[in-house]
């Protein structure tokens, strides 16, 4: 077999590229999964549910091997591991699973306005077929009120789903607390830890937590693969979405992706073994970053809460500056905004906006997603490059011109279009 | 999304930018928009004794499109007259600047942002008529 060189120092970074400050919006492939997964593309192809024949064997134990690196990483069996498409697809599968299973006596669902869309629109579609949901507000900070949501559930509700980590402003809900109410009240607590997988340690048994959802490409793994956690003791049961051959213990048909699952299983291992001193480098970064621009330029704010958050998020508004036009502005960094301007929508985020943020800060929000081949050097380029872009566009801006004036923008009848 | 070059090239080197004395002597001037929508335009004219636009300012809270269409006009404005200047069309601002579909606002809220700067101009000169004969400076 040909050896794989990549170059490390290139990812997200090449000649004439961006540098690459998404990382939640996805996370490279790392060289050393991809290496992993290459001889299961070719020489090692076999089926993994051939029982009688070695390419079958082998594949299976691969699998194997890769359900178990998965279960690891959140202190879970391996037999309660079920791979899946990706996130969507679990969370899908997780709560239409369970309010379909359960729908005889539990009929109501609780989840948060914050949720990944993923969530909230597979909840709509329950409602519309009779299940009532509940969307728990979050407070300024991100986070949701415990007593308010011990408050929601009942001897009706089947499942309780909140993210570990959002995507946008990467604050982490806490979820042993969370877990502690589900399991006293009888719900099933999901979690979508798509964000948090590999970032943060998590513990199923400790969390209370009944099903999990996973992405591969969330954590340095490839596209197309992600896993759902689905507890045995108690047993939590499962109308499938798919059905076939009765492969995932009967939970989700279909041959599994032999590389992929190899893929994800090594992105679990080697995220679960650098966890601690990432996250101080990132958290290192991270605040280099923040207090870098915050040195330089007045009216930064940071968007969630400033504790409980992962190491490689950090949402600020630029107040006075438009997101999109920042964006251009910044546009040797790949990064996302909250403005209304970069979506199909023309609504600025509802995950800013659920913080109680005027639609004018969220407006002014960038999101930048630092990881594992973000470097010191990318920092510094950053802060430079947007405190020049900020001070161009406040040059610019008749609302920072109106502050410093000591106008009250809020004074002003604005004719909204 | 890609933006056009003309769209880039007025983003990066903005014409016009700043401002006059709203209450200075011919000043006319445009705020449209909201900070809630995402676009703020401040559009300012200098008109001569003789109704011609002489000088544009121009400050845009905004995407690169919003930038850019505000700083076009404060171009095409000057050497107008109010009536010429009243005439300017969204969709030649669009056209210019290759605006796609989802940008067609920013064009819009540019003619807006004329539209009240002459408006203003007209009110404080006490020519609120509008109707070609500009008689401020008689």
């Amino acid at each position: 077999m040909t050896a794989v060189t990549i170059d490390k120092g290139i990812i997200g970074r090449g000649p004439g590229e961006p540098i690459y400050m998404d990382y939640q919006a996805t996370t490279p492939c790392d060289p050393r999964v991809v290496e992993k997964m290459l001889p299961w593309f070719t020489e090692k192809f076999g089926n993994p549910h051939s029982r009688n024949h070695y390419y079958g064997w082998q594949a299976e134990e691969a699998v194997e091997t890769a359900r178990a690196q998965v279960a690891a990483i959140i202190g879970a069996d391996a037999k309660e591991i079920v791979f899946t498409s990706g996130a969507t697809e679990s969370n899908n599968l997780a709560i239409k699973g369970v309010a379909h299973f359960y729908k005889a006596k539990r009929d109501h669902i609780v989840t948060v306005v914050t949720e990944h869309k993923c969530v909230l629109d597979t909840c709509r579609h329950l409602e519309q077929e009779g299940f009532k949901v509940t969307y728990l507000p979050v407070a300024k900070n991100g986070l949701i009120d415990l007593a308010e949501l011990e408050s929601v559930v009942t001897d009706k509700t089947a499942i309780v789903s909140v993210m570990g980590v959002n995507n946008e402003i990467g604050v982490i809900q806490p979820l042993a607390e969370i877990g502690a109410i589900c399991r006293a009240k009888g719900a099933f607590f999901h979690t979508d830890c798509a964000q948090a997988a590999g970032k943060i340690p998590l513990d199923v048994n400790a969390m209370n937590i009944d099903l999990m959802s996973i992405s591969g490409h969330k954590l340095y793994g490839p596209k197309g693969i992600g896993a759902l956690y689905v507890r045995r003791r108690p047993r939590v049961r499962l109308v499938p979405l798919i059905n076939g051959g009765g492969q995932e213990r009967g939970m989700r048909s279909g041959t599994l992706p032999t590389p992929l699952c190899v893929g994800l299983g090594e992105a679990c291992a080697i995220s679960k073994a650098e966890m601690a001193t990432e996250g101080e480098r990132l958290r290192f970064l991270r605040d280099r970053l923040m207090n870098g621009i915050q040195a330089r330029l007045p009216e930064v704010y940071l968007n969630g809460d400033p504790e409980q958050r992962v190491p490689g998020n950090l949402n600020l508004s630029f107040a006075f500056v438009e997101g999109e036009g920042l964006m251009m502005g910044v546009k040797d960094l790949a990064v996302s905004s909250g403005s209304a301007c970069t979506s199909a929508s023309l609504e600025p985020s509802y995950v800013l906006r659920a913080l109680g943020l005027d639609a004018e800060m969220a407006h002014t929000s960038l999101r930048f997603g630092i990881g594992r081949f973000t470097t010191e050097a990318d920092i510094d380029y950053a802060i430079d490059h947007v405190v020049k872009a900020v001070n161009h566009l406040r040059e610019l801006s008749p609302l920072w011109e109106m502050h410093l004036d000591g106008v009250d923008l809020k004074s002003i009848e604005w004719a909204e279009h | 999304m890609a933006y056009s070059d003309k769209v880039i090239d007025h983003y990066e080197n903005p014409r016009n930018v700043g401002g006059f004395g709203k209450e200075d002597e011919g000043v006319g001037t445009g705020l449209v928009g909201a900070p809630a929508c995402g676009d703020v335009m401040k559009l300012q004219i200098k008109v001569s004794a003789d109704g011609i636009i002489e000088d544009a300012k121009f400050k845009t809270f905004g995407c690169g499109s919003a930038i850019a269409s505000s700083s076009l006009v404060t171009e095409w404005v000057k050497g107008k007259t109010l009536d010429e200047a009243a005439q300017i069309k969204n969709t030649e601002i669009a056209q210019e600047l290759a605006l796609p579909p989802v940008k067609i606002h920013c064009s819009v809220l540019a003619e807006d942002a004329i539209k009240a700067a002459i408006a203003d101009y007209r009110k404080k000169t006490g020519s609120e008529s509008g109707n070609g004969t500009d008689t401020a400076a008689e």
